[in-house]
């Protein structure tokens, strides 16, 4: 069988007057159906920018992504975005945003009534069937974060990209979001890409962590599986071997490897 | 950026801060009408410009009371141009109408120059928005275009229409229409990209992208256009009557200056310039409403 996703020797430069920026180098990299991989660098290293591309919201410069085959080049609801800063639409109520996605992408597909409950179907998943009606600016950065990723889900992805999703949220509703993620992904069986910054996040999470090199031109320094059993427990995991080995080797490989990766090569 | 465009991002952004903590509307009645509250904040803001007002009155009722003065004190304009005030809506002839009817006239125009202005430039805002080519190459040219004065437009657009009342239009349309092109595009092109990369993940076409994110994302935006669009049209309305003739208010003035009726004048002043303090107001309200409820559908 061949791979679901294939990030097939990229390249890619940003271009501004004439100075070019050597962002991304040769990054190849397979992701099988219903993997959950993270990716994980130093700020500026070109997260954003690989997740990016596989979104298609930007091009890339060489080389190929290919989803089941097909050449990524444009966005679309099947390839659906988590972003950062949860990017609500603030004059849009939280079961309008949902519905929003909803009703475009399953125009004709579905009747008014079944995107209804698929609306409520996503919020329910996320825990916000309750604040359907607030808008974005009455409710928590966390609910924000919920709702974003209800919206994402609501457009039944073949893969879910989550750009650093957690990152501004306090360490417990984090834990819970974390839990959340876990427990869809155990459901439904996506297929996820995350970006962190955030060691035990990876590793509680991921079947298989990316770690960057420093930029300019950075590529992938080390793949590591996460040989965890799943369903996964944070407290259980706390004390667990493999759990600590594959901490350790991420942080060996951000605070101690990754500045000398140059001179090494 | 440009100067208006300047002060227009700023008032654009101060607005979503304020609206940001906006309360569900029925939750305000709903704490009970309080009669004493409502009267001292009608205290507070009606006798101050009540006192000023009566004090003005009488000062001016005072200097103008020698008999060398040039204009007509308050009580002679009352004595004067009584049936002008106290009968707004009379019709004696079709020349000869209550102010009332003479506004209503003129908005009629403003409503149709203006309307077409706040149509043809938001789309032509939302257009140029969209490019920074547009935009570098437009600006400079809307910039020296919107400085032209209104009554300048006349003559051409007397050439152009051999009409007066069409003619009156066009210049109602081409002096407020920049103002509403420059806003909105500004409005457009401070889209934040989050925004945008929704709409392409979403694949939303063009007329959704522009109805579901530009038009209420950019609506605080548009909505400084079209307040500023409205003060120009109503400038222009008056300027332009006074050109091309007709029934209009601003007509009424030329009339009463020929045949020195000086009070009349005073009272009609007072028309327009509360008219265009209302139109003003409708304006600001109508953006307030439509920045809570856009897209709500
Ligand atoms: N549109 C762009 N034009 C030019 N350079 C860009 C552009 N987008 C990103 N870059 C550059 O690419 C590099 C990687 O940016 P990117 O946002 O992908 O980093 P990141 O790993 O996501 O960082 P963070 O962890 O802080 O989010 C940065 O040096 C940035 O300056
Ligand atoms: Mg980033």
């Amino acid at each position: 069988m061949s791979a679901y996703l294939k990030i097939d020797h990229i390249d890619k430069s940003f271009e501004r007057g004439g100075v070019a920026t050597h962002v991304l180098a040769d990054i190849t990299l397979t992701i099988d159906k219903g993997e959950f991989v993270s990716i994980i660098g130093h700020s500026g290293c070109g997260k954003s920018t690989l997740l990016n591309l596989v979104a298609g919201l930007t091009p890339v410069t060489a080389g190929a992504i290919l989803l089941e085959g097909r050449e990524v080049n444009e966005p679309g609801p099947e390839r659906a975005v988590v972003f950062q800063n949860h990017s609500l639409l603030p004059w849009l109520s939280v079961y309008e945003n949902v519905n929003l996605a909803v009703s475009k992408v399953f125009a004709g597909r579905k009747s008014r009534a079944e995107r209804h409950t698929w609306v409520m179907h996503n919020l329910d998943l996320v825990q916000m069937a309750h604040a359907g009606d607030k808008r974005p600016a009455e409710i928590s950065g966390g609910m924000k974060q919920r709702v974003g990723i209800a919206r994402a889900l609501a457009m039944e992805p073949k893969i879910l990209l989550l750009d650093e999703p957690f990152g501004a949220l306090d360490a417990l509703t984090r834990a819970h979001l974390q839990d959340a993620v876990m427990d869809i992904h155990a459901r439904l069986g996506n297929t996820m890409i995350m970006i962190t910054h955030d060691v035990d996040e990876a590793v509680l999470l991921s079947d298989r962590i990316v770690m960057m090199t420093n930029g300019p031109a950075a590529h992938i320094g080390e793949v590591l599986d996460v040989p965890i059993p799943r369903p996964r427990d944070r407290i259980a995991l706390a004390s667990d071997r493999s759990y600590l080995r594959c901490r350790q080797a991420v942080l060996k490989f951000l605070y101690e490897r990754h500045r000398f990766v140059e001179a090494a090569e | 950026m440009t100067a208006t465009a300047r002060k227009a991002a700023i008032e654009a952004a101060g607005r979503p801060a304020k609206s940001g903590k906006v309360v569900p509307l029925g939750r305000a009645p709903a704490s009970g009408f309080d009669a004493g509250r409502t009267a001292a904040s009608l205290a507070r803001n009606v006798i101050p410009p009540v006192i000023v007002l009566l004090v003005l009155l009488a000062v001016w009722q005072v200097s103008c009371s020698g008999p060398g003065a040039s204009l007509p004190p308050p009580s002679q304009i009352w004595t004067d141009s009584y049936d002008l005030i106290a009968y707004p809506f009379f019709e004696y002839g079709s020349q000869d109408i209550g102010l009332a009817w003479r506004v209503l006239i003129s908005l009629e125009r403003v409503g149709i120059g203006f309307g077409l202005a706040a149509v043809v430039g938001v789309a032509i805002g939302a257009l140029i928005g969209q490019s920074v080519w547009a935009m570098r190459g437009l600006d400079p040219i809307f910039q020296i275009l919107r400085t032209v004065p209104p009554l300048a437009w006349l003559p051409l657009s007397l050439a152009a229409f051999q009409d007066s009342n069409p003619s009156a239009i066009f210049v109602i349309f081409i002096t407020s229409i920049w103002p509403v092109i420059i806003n909105t595009a500004v409005g457009v092109r401070n889209i934040p990209e989050d925004y945008r990369n929704v709409a392409r993940v979403l694949r939303l076409n063009q007329l959704e992208f522009f109805l579901r994110i530009m038009l209420p994302a950019a609506a605080p935006y548009i909505f400084t256009g079209l307040r500023i669009g409205v003060g120009l049209s109503w400038l222009a309305i008056v300027a332009a009557e006074m050109l091309t003739g007709g029934v209009g208010i601003g007509f009424f003035i030329w009339d009463a200056w020929n045949s020195s009726r000086l009070s009349d004048i005073i009272v009609a002043l007072v028309y327009i310039g509360v008219t265009g303090f209302v139109l003003d107001k409708l304006v600001a309200l109508l953006g307030r409403v439509v920045a809570r409820t856009s897209a709500a559908a």
